[in-house]
């Protein structure tokens, strides 16, 4: 397999071959060393890659899914009308809040605002989104050409805070910042750590928890909530699938947070473990196996007799519903192969609910991820800051004495480090099988060369990717947006998941792509000429 | 469902709410992909790109291929010429298109980078062209892109040899693959010698085989697109998306420039065809006769399924137009007519269309569907037409829904379904009927439910 995937690599130009080849590894379990890959570093250009940018991750993925926001693009049309609704992150409104999540917002630029500033237009729009909608919180986010021209939103943002007596949090996550959406993550993360999180004075309950990185993409979020309510936590905020400012405000009351997708979110994980003691444990919701594993190592954290009697319960009840589809299923499914690229951790999540269905994993890469997400946190000392990285803010925060509270002794916490993985993420690689691939930032070229060689059965990608597979031969299953289906999380989530792939292997259509006339013979006997 | 929209109509002069429109450079792409052989570029953030790239494949759900300079802080700051050439470089050699299309972003545009001079400065292998459009994100809309871009294939491209080839070109406009498709089976009919450009028919619209082409069979010839240089006239469908390529063959290469409607509906279609007979002298086929006869057919037999009714239409403004006039041939009432690109010669063209019909409208370009939706909510209509972002208000105000024109991102085989020529007017003629009749069906009482209607 080395030998294959050198001969892809060996296609490209020098500089090309040259970045590339480190950020593909055959996974080895007899390595001495850890396996090391590079990954968070630049897209070489020209590369048709499936990368979006640093405005994508903050606005698109983070912050547009919290609903009582008004989240205000600042910039040309283009950047906020791409993420209206694109996403699925569903949000479901609750007494008499506002959900916004079915408008769109913009100060669409034009270009006299480009050469004589924004920051008119901008404020212009921020009145008219308070008179229109009266929010309590508005979020702004600027796009590429923003930064270029200089409007201080930040500025704008405090004085407009002032003015209406409502939220107004500024987000610089111009496009070309960073190497990827990664960079949108964390100046969103960063934001709501700085103006949101600790601002509000909910008062919460027994066994009080946050759930960070779900994005409720296909009611995922909703699946969780329930498991997570039947077995009697209370759920502070969402942050942010589903979620709101308002929750979002008490966070920092909660005993744990628990979190999905550790590339988006890891940074408000861990800057609220430094400001308000808070420990964090890394979960997966995705596959009946992992989310029993999650389930229970959360209840390990509260040690209480009844709340993990109550975890098994809801498991055997949620099991005893489910088991019997599911096999139905997994035998249409097992034996198939897969190949998974998507997101800065579904290509690891996803791996497992495939292994329930008895379908192999045999290559897997990240969009957007960083080296702990494949390697673990144990990478991150080895990795260097560039200059691209440095682009982006590292938030130092410090012990909030008013709201800094450690749930566990030192003993308990000492006891339950290693148990429940407390405060860390072992990455994708280590689970992954010998012999399996690994590409980050896989592009174009690779996919369509890599698809030829491993030959999948199943390839899990996005939308750009999904109809290069179908006219292939080989089907598709968006893991972003789920080909508009879902839940996928859960134990729910995990039947419908295995309906879906199942359908999407067995459709006739797949039988029927080559005509017949090209595989039988036409001509039976046919009587040609004579007398 | 949208509960925040306030009937008292709010004037707003900086915040753009649920827009109708997105930005230059996807249409740009669009164009672009409709050329054999060809691989769109953005040059820009990646971000750009893979929106784009997502817009498109989300609607014809086929692959939509486009590399991009993926600019970094640093590039932003020193220029993307180096970013440009890097990508030229590497897309020949790895992905190997015989044209690339360089569109430029807001961020590159503001950064006033100078693509045609990175373009001479790039290393590109012989035989092989690079073209390019500017595309600035914050003027005109996607229409505007797909515009520039055309005429950027005229400029890069054309060229008169002066051996006239008697051939008519035509500009087809911002269309699906499926018109491109009808329009070319018109002129064929007609026995018209043609060159059509952009063509995105076979590029995405192409069959599932087993095998993935990164450039498949169809699009429009590089040679074919220098040839329309030499050609009798060039018939521009749409003036918003097409008549700047028309206009600059006639400055670069003398040939006369002839600005029709989309062929959308009875009456732009004549005009298309008698404009094409006109230029070529080729008679209007007893085929095509019929197919029109046929259409006409339904709209006297069935007019009583939408004549009458009124109907709020949105969307890019080449279709709105042949939209607004169709209805208008259907005796409907074309109450709110709305694009989300801002040209003010579209209000004045569907004024004088509504005057003439004595129809009382209210017309905007560059408008958002925030003020649709509020002069729905002033005054109701039966029935709306519309892209995949207008089921929001749909729903919200209970209205049946007729999707047509771009994106249509929730519904398949739109794209392999002409809306130009007699057959596309049949189609939307049976697309508004079934809305109004399955509407009708659905609030009915028991004793009201029509078996025949």
């Amino acid at each position: 397999m080395k030998k294959k995937i050198d001969k892809i690599v060996e296609n490209y130009p020098a500089a090309v071959f040259k970045n590339r080849k480190e950020h593909i590894i055959v996974k080895d379990n007899n390595t001495e060393e850890p396996q090391k890959i590079k990954a968070n570093t630049r897209t070489v250009p020209g590369i048709i890659t499936n990368r979006g940018c640093c405005y994508a991750g903050c606005k698109g993925v983070v912050l547009g899914p919290l609903r009582d926001a008004v989240v205000l693009t600042h910039g040309p049309i283009g950047c906020g009308y791409y993420t209206w609704g694109t996403r699925r992150n569903k949000g479901r409104t609750e007494g008499d809040e506002k959900n916004f999540l079915n408008y769109c917002f913009s100060t669409d630029l034009q270009e006299s605002d480009i050469v004589f500033g924004g920051e008119k237009k901008l404020k212009k729009a921020i009145k008219e989104a308070v008179e229109i909608f009266e929010p309590k919180t508005i979020f702004i986010c600027s796009t590429c050409p923003v930064g270029l021209i200089g409007d201080d939103i930040h500025s704008i943002a405090s004085e407009a805070e002032k003015e209406y007596g409502i939220k107004v949090v500024s987000f610089s996550c111009e496009g070309y910042k960073g190497v990827s959406q990664s960079g949108g993550h964390h100046i969103a993360n960063n934001g709501l750590i700085k103006h949101i999180i600790g601002t509000g004075e909910k008062v919460v309950g027994k066994f009080a928890i946050n759930i960070l990185g779900e994005y409720n993409i296909g009611g995922d979020g909703w699946e969780i909530e329930r498991i997570l309510r039947k077995i009697g936590y209370e759920i502070v905020s969402l942050i942010p699938g589903n979620g709101t400012v308002e929750d979002l405000k008490s966070a920092h009351k909660a005993d744990l947070n628990i979190i999905q997708c550790h590339r988006s979110i890891n940074y408000i994980g861990e800057m609220m473990g430094t400001k308000y003691g808070q420990d964090w444990i890394k979960v997966n919701f995705i596959g009946v196996k992992s989310t029993i594993k999650s389930l229970r190592n959360i209840a390990k954290y509260f040690d209480d007799s009844d709340l993990i009697a109550r975890t098994e319960a809801v498991i055997e009840e949620e099991l005893k519903e489910i088991t019997y589809k599911l096999e139905e299923y997994k035998k249409m499914c097992e034996g198939k192969t897969a190949a998974l690229f998507v997101g800065g951790s579904r290509a690891h999540h996803y791996q497992h609910i495939l292994k329930d269905l008895g379908i192999k994993t045999i290559l897997a890469g990240y969009e957007f991820a960083h080296r702990d997400d494949y390697e673990g946190r144990e990478a991150l000392p080895d990795i260097k800051e560039d200059g691209d990285s440095k682009n982006i803010e590292n938030l130092e925060v410090t012990k909030d004495p008013e709201n800094y509270k450690l749930f566990l002794t030192k003993e308990q916490y000492e006891k339950l480090k290693d148990e429940i993985s407390l405060n860390y993420y072992s990455g994708m690689i280590k689970e992954m099988d010998n012999g399996s691939i690994v590409v980050d930032d896989l592009n174009h070229y690779e996919t369509e060369e890599l698809l030829k060689i491993l030959k999948p059965d199943i390839f899990c990608s996005g939308i750009k990717d999904k109809y290069i597979a179908h006219k292939a031969g080989i089907f598709s299953k968006q893991l972003h947006s789920y080909d508009y289906s879902g839940p996928y999380a859960g134990f729910k989530g995990s039947v419908i998941f295995a309906r879906d792939i199942a359908m999407g292997i067995t459709t006739p259509a797949w039988d029927m792509i080559t005509p017949p006339w090209k595989t039988q013979p036409m001509l039976e006997g046919s009587y040609i000429g004579g007398n | 469902m949208l509960d925040y929209t306030p009937k008292e109509y709010v004037n707003r002069k900086g915040l753009v709410i649920n827009p109708a429109k997105t930005c230059q450079p996807v249409g740009a792409m669009y164009a672009a992909l409709g050329i054999h052989k060809c691989l769109p570029h953005s040059h820009g953030s990646q971000g750009c790109c893979a929106y784009h790239r997502k817009f498109l494949t989300r609607n014809f759900r086929d692959p939509v291929m486009s590399s991009t300079s993926s600019f970094t802080e640093g590039s932003s700051v020193f220029g993307g010429g180096s970013n440009l050439k890097t990508s030229i470089k590497n897309v020949f050699t790895i992905y190997d298109p015989d044209v690339i299309a360089v569109h430029t972003t807001c961020l590159s545009e503001t950064i006033g980078d100078d693509v045609p001079t990175y373009v001479m400065q790039a290393k590109v292998p012989e035989g092989k062209i690079v073209i390019h459009a500017n595309t600035p994100s914050y003027k005109g809309s996607h229409i505007t892109g797909f515009l520039n871009m055309v005429k950027g294939m005229v400029n890069y491209l054309a060229q008169n040899t002066e051996k006239p080839n008697g051939k008519i070109n035509v500009i087809p406009g911002f269309v699906n693959p499926s018109d491109m498709r009808e329009i070319k089976r018109i002129l064929k009919e007609m026995g018209a010698e043609f060159i059509m450009f952009p063509d995105t028919s076979g590029v995405l619209d192409t069959p599932v085989t087993g095998k993935y082409e990164m450039y498949p069979k169809g699009g429009a010839k590089v040679e074919d697109i220098k040839d329309s240089g030499n050609s009798l006239a060039t018939v521009s469908l749409g003036r918003f998306a097409s008549s700047d390529g028309a206009f600059e063959l006639e400055k670069k290469c003398k040939v006369p420039p002839k600005v029709l409607k989309t062929p959308i509906g009875i009456k732009a279609t004549d005009e298309f065809l008698m404009e094409v007979s006109n230029v070529t002298g080729k008679d209007i086929p007893e085929e095509i006769e019929e197919e029109r006869g046929q259409v006409i057919d339904v709209m006297v037999d069935c007019h009583y399924h939408y004549h009458g009714k009124k109907v709020a239409i949105s969307g890019d403004p080449d279709i709105v137009i042949g939209l607004t006039e169709f209805a208008i041939s259907m005796g409907m009432i074309p109450k709110y007519v709305l694009t989300g690109t801002p040209e003010k010669a579209f209000e004045k063209e569907i004024e004088e269309m509504l005057e003439e019909a004595g129809v009382e409208g209210k017309v905007k370009s560059g408008g958002d569907l925030f003020t649709l939706h509020q002069w729905m909510k002033e005054e109701p209509v039966d029935i709306m037409l519309g892209t995949t972002h207008s089921k929001y208000i749909a729903r919200a105000e209970d209205v049946p829904f007729v999707r047509i024109g771009f994106p249509i991102l929730d519904r398949s085989v739109h794209s392999y379904m002409p809306i130009v020529g007699y057959k596309g007017a049949m189609r939307i003629i049976e697309l508004i009927s079934n809305a109004l009749l399955d509407r009708q069906d659905r609030d009915a009482l028991d004793e009201d439910l029509e078996l025949i209607m």
